[in-house]
């Protein structure tokens, strides 16, 4: 019997701010994070020295650790955490920044995402990865993410019966997403023959099944909901996290995530069960993973993935809303910020602070966190649930 | 199925020729001893010593038990097949140079998963393979997952062929025919498919035992060649140079002496004459040309083998200054291949123990027949590696040098 | 007009011409080659330092490395056992005069043509001697075979086969007769030895060298261009370089010809 993990009462998510991703840019990650900063500031109503508690994703800030970033941006902070984890980095850093200021060791954290793209930044930083990539895997083909994904999307075809339609409509229904949100880089509808037909990348990867890298950046505030009563602020309640590293070692092919392991406990500690979600931002590099979440995150069994597409639609306005503003696969992938992206747009959705398409009567919602391709799986798996504090007037 | 070889057509004299690229080649050290053993030709994992766990990728501490007492141990790559993509985009010049490029994602009946490059003939996982460890253009070990039986061409793959240094219709120096090893070579080189092969000898006044049945051969051409006089290396690079794809550096000044046992150095001179200045008069004239043709179409340029010697590693004091000089050109053999690597051309050192020939003629069996240590060479040539230790008494030594050098240098020299 | 400056002047106005027997030292040219086990002529090997490149930028020069007895060549008395223990024996200790000296000239091609071990003995040189007249002292004896002309090809140039070699040169008696009769300076040939290539086999062995060095007298190897001297009549000038203990060096070998 584990014992029972503290909840998060007295907390507070709030301030969605995105700064508009662009394709190419010559900026540095360091402008990116700090435009953001200044967002936050402006639209959190806070001055720069009320921030006491910095919590950074990037993966293009080198040389430069978070600490650089204290006196980059000119910041005296008590509380600093650099999370290194891709995608799973805005789950973590909100349970990193939520522990905090419930302890009283930071009283408003600033967690900000943000990565520059130049046009060699996708290779440079693929070739440097991690350890295992540069010694067992960068030198096989060099194919970066769309390989070590096309091994995970092509197993899990064969064993559950997933075909590239499957796939197909919910990158469909993330671009009718994105056609809503003005800061999604895909400005055209997606049809399923564009898709079937588009060009190969590492099969059965196809060009629409990954993401543009881009530049841009995603930031939030956490603090004591009545700090954010105090500013007048719209706000958002954390009803439960988790994180999982390195989960299910044995399988061969991965197929499942760590959700699988800490799913029960996430809603047990949220006190709500998978069906009364009313939206889900998941991590969507791929649309396997997509259909992975779904299934690890208790909508359905695994292998009932595939029937479940079938079965439900995914706009923001359908009978499974799913990645509302777009997600990566239409908006854009701004390096580190891609779980950021998601969990934005949740804060978006609860609070009414809409930047596209609304979930109508959205209360609580789910975004979940994956990402470090480390080797030959991705090794964080993150999830929360969010529920409205208070909405916009 | 694999389409077989065809032979290729004549180069376009007017076309540029294109320039080698290399996979990545970074690697940390513990990853290292997979290209250590795939130089030798071996597939090799780390083994846990105190919980047997096998691992992969390479790697400081055992993944089960935590022990740091990881071992390097041979592997049969036998392994499953469960999944694979066809890789049609890469970030890299060299595979996007080569795309469609296959890969295999196999788990290993020992345990690990690893990524491969996938053999065309492997079909569709699930499916049994048996992974190689194979050198890649780059020098490191690239792991390689085939049919677990042969089938027919199999050599002939696209994308093993990036691995290995097939003759097949490549054009072949090898610079001393005048010896039994020289002319098996061109025998087994000719049997592997060179299309031509250029018969290199010293001294064309004497005239040597097997001159008439080399002038035979259709594909043989029987070219002066004498390693010590520059000007004649200099002029035949200059006739030659830029379409030798492998060039087999035989050429040996064998005496047998010590110190003490030959006053003055005029000797040993000569045997560093031929053994390291041959060498190095050979690579500075042949090196570049072969060099700038590492990707120069189906017959690139391909390998420079050096016919060293077991003596090479410890010296063997009856034949002192024959071991000396070998192992000059041991050292000077490791800066070619340094210097060879960006051209893609693969160094290929062998170490032979004594070869039953003239000079090792009061030495006690084993020796190795020139015959086989041909057919050696051309196999390791097929097989991509970069150092050879053909037969038993070099295989020994070199256990016995592995294990203990100094207990080596003690036994040789008693 | 002194003896000197006629000579001068005679060269000068084309009176006496000069005659190189010289061939040129270069990496190709045949060396000679003992058995395996023993220590070996070093064949003529040449370097460059620099060529008017980053090596040397206004220059252009050479390192080069050959045996005493490379090319064309002279052996002194003390390159052989025979000879070892005679007085000013080597290079550096022969009286310069010795390097100067007329020549007689036995033209022994027709038979080297036929016969590739053709011995030149004391029959032939009393025959020769009948038709030119005698053999004066201290003078060269060069045995002419126009062997020269065969030196672009080392194979026919070496003439080896199963056997050893096969070029032609003196007799024992020959050499017996030139050394104790007629005082010779020394014995030229073209090929690669004063001695026959099979003069192994002679007793004793080498009689050349053996006679020639052990009775103080020298030997001329390589020469070139033999067939255009006259049988008589010519003067040799022979200067090896002045190695210290030398036994031989490669050298430029001059006759001064009267034209007709």
């Amino acid at each position: 019997m584990t014992r029972r993990r503290a909840g998060y009462e007295g907390i507070a998510v709030a301030v969605p701010v995105t700064v508009p991703y662009v394709r190419y840019s010559i900026r540095g990650a360091h402008w990116w994070i700090g435009k953001a900063m200044a967002e936050l500031c402006r639209r959190g109503r806070v001055r720069k020295e009320e921030i006491d508690g910095l919590c950074v994703a990037s993966f293009t800030l080198t040389p430069d650790v978070a600490v650089g970033l204290t006196q980059h941006l000119g910041m005296t902070v008590r509380w600093l955490d650099h999370v290194p984890l891709g995608g799973g980095s805005a789950v973590v850093s909100l349970r990193r920044a939520a522990r905090a200021v419930q302890s009283g060791d930071a009283t408003i954290v600033a967690c900000v995402a943000g990565d520059a793209n130049h046009v060699d930044s996708f290779r440079l930083n693929t070739a440097n990865f991690s350890l295992f990539a540069r010694d067992a895997v960068y030198a096989y083909g060099s194919g970066g993410t769309y390989a070590s994904f096309a091994f995970l999307t092509a197993h899990y075809m064969r064993k559950y019966g997933a075909t590239r339609e499957d796939f197909g409509k919910l990158c469909i229904a993330q671009r009718q997403n994105a056609l809503k949100n003005p800061n999604a880089l895909f400005k055209k509808p997606l049809t399923m023959e564009e898709y079937l037909n588009a060009r190969p990348l590492a099969t059965p990867v196809h060009l629409f099944d990954a993401v543009m890298p881009c530049a841009g950046a995603d930031a939030f505030l956490v603090m004591r909901s009545e700090d954010a009563e105090a500013r007048g602020l719209p706000w958002v309640r954390l009803l439960g996290t988790m994180e999982r590293l390195n989960s299910f070692p044995q399988d061969p092919v991965q197929e499942r995530g760590g959700w699988v392991l800490d799913r029960d406990e996430l809603y047990a500690q949220a006190g709500v069960k998978p069906a009364d979600m009313d939206f889900f931002q998941a991590y969507d590099d791929y649309p396997v993973i997509n259909v992975m979440q779904i299934e690890d995150l208790g909508f359905c069994a695994k292998g009932e993935g595939p029937q479940f597409v079938r079965s439900h639609s995914f706009t923001y306005n359908g009978s499974f809303p799913f990645n509302t503003g777009g997600g990566q696969l239409s908006v854009g992938q701004a390096g580190a910020a891609g779980g950021h992206l998601g969990l934005v747009e949740a804060i978006r959705q609860l609070t009414g602070e809409y930047q596209g398409g609304a979930v109508k009567d959205a209360e609580v919602g789910l975004v979940s966190g994956f990402g470090m391709i480390n080797y030959d799986r991705g090794l964080c798996c993150g999830a929360a649930i969010l529920a409205t504090g208070k909405r916009v007037p | 199925m694999t389409t077989p070889l065809e032979r290729p057509r004549r180069k376009n004299p007017i076309l540029r020729t294109r320039q080698p690229t290399a996979p990545p080649a970074v690697r940390s050290r513990v990853a290292l001893g997979l290209t250590a053993a795939a130089a030798r030709g071996v597939f090799e994992l780390q083994v846990c010593r105190d919980c047997g766990a096998t691992q992969y990728p390479p790697r400081e501490a055992c993944r089960a038990c935590l022990s740091e007492r990881l071992a390097w141990k041979p592997q049969d790559g036998l392994g499953q097949l469960v999944s694979e993509t066809m890789l049609h985009h890469s970030y890299e010049l060299f595979f996007r140079e080569r795309l469609p490029w296959r890969l295999g994602m196999v788990r290993l009946d020992c345990g690990p998963v690893l990524i491969a490059h996938l053999h065309g003939d492997v079909a569709p996982a699930p499916t049994r393979v048996k992974v190689h460890a194979c050198l890649d253009k780059a020098g490191q070990a690239a792991l390689f997952a085939a049919p677990e039986k042969e089938t027919p061409n199999m050599a002939d793959d696209k994308q093993l062929r990036e691995m290995t240094c097939d003759p097949k219709f490549r054009k072949v120096l090898v610079t001393d025919t005048k010896t039994a090893l020289g002319q098996a070579l061109v025998k087994s080189l000719v049997e592997a498919g060179a299309d031509l092969v250029w018969a290199g000898h010293a001294e064309p006044w004497k005239k040597f035992a097997g001159f008439d049945e080399l002038k035979k051969l259709p594909q043989v051409s029987l070219l002066p060649l004498d390693v010590t006089d520059s000007k004649n290396v200099r002029e035949l690079a200059a006739e030659i140079g830029g379409r030798v794809d492998i060039l087999i550096n035989n050429a040996e000044h064998h005496r047998t002496y010590g110190i003490a046992n030959r006053p003055g150095v005029e000797t040993a001179r000569a045997e560093m004459d031929v053994n390291y200045f041959g060498l190095l008069r050979l690579a500075q004239e042949f090196g570049p040309a072969m060099r700038s043709r590492g990707a120069d179409g189906q017959s690139s340029a391909v390998a420079w083998v050096n016919i060293l010697s077991i003596y090479a590693l410890t010296n063997f004091p009856p034949h002192g200054t024959f071991s000396a000089s070998k192992a000059a050109a041991h050292s000077l053999a490791q800066c070619l291949r340094a210097e060879m690597r960006p051209g893609g051309v693969r160094v290929l050192n062998v170490y032979p123990g004594p070869i039953d020939d003239e000079w090792n003629q009061t030495l006690l069996p084993p020796k190795l027949s020139p015959a086989a240590l041909a057919r050696a060479v051309t196999q390791a040539l097929k097989q991509g590696v970069e150092d050879l230790y053909p037969g038993d008494v070099a295989q020994e030594w070199l256990a016995r040098w592995r294990d203990n050098p100094k207990a080596l240098e003690r036994e040789i020299s008693v | 007009m002194s003896a000197l400056t006629e000579l001068a002047s005679s060269l000068a106005g084309g009176k006496i011409r000069v005659v190189d027997l010289t061939h040129t030292l270069s990496p190709g040219f045949p060396a000679i080659a003992l058995p395996p086990e023993m220590g070996q002529a070093w064949p003529f090997r040449i370097e460059e330092v620099s060529r008017y490149d980053e090596r040397g930028p206004a220059w252009y020069w050479n390192n080069f490395s050959c045996g005493e007895h490379t090319g064309t060549h002279f052996d002194a008395p003390v390159h052989w056992i025979s000879g070892k223990d005679l007085p000013n024996n080597a290079v550096d200790s022969i009286a310069p005069e010795r390097f100067i000296g007329p020549a007689f000239v036995i033209d022994c091609s027709k038979e080297a043509a036929q016969n590739a071990d053709f011995l030149l003995t004391v029959d032939h040189l009393k025959a020769w001697e009948k038709k030119h007249g005698r053999i004066s002292p201290r003078s060269w004896v060069l045995m002419r075979t126009d062997w020269y002309k065969k030196w672009r090809d080392p194979v026919a140039f070496q003439n080896y086969d199963e056997e050893g070699q096969h070029t032609p040169g003196p007799q024992v008696d020959a050499v017996k007769f030139l050394v104790e009769e007629r005082d010779v300076l020394g014995f030229g040939t073209e090929t690669i030895g004063t001695d026959a290539g099979q003069a192994y086999h002679l007793r004793p062995p080498y009689p050349c060298h053996y006679y020639m060095h052990g009775a103080g007298r020298y030997g001329l190897q390589c020469l070139a261009n033999l067939d255009q001297l006259p049988p008589t009549g010519a003067v040799v000038v022979a200067a090896p370089l002045k190695i210290e203990n030398g036994s031989g060096s490669p050298l430029r070998v001059l006759a001064l010809v009267e034209s007709k």
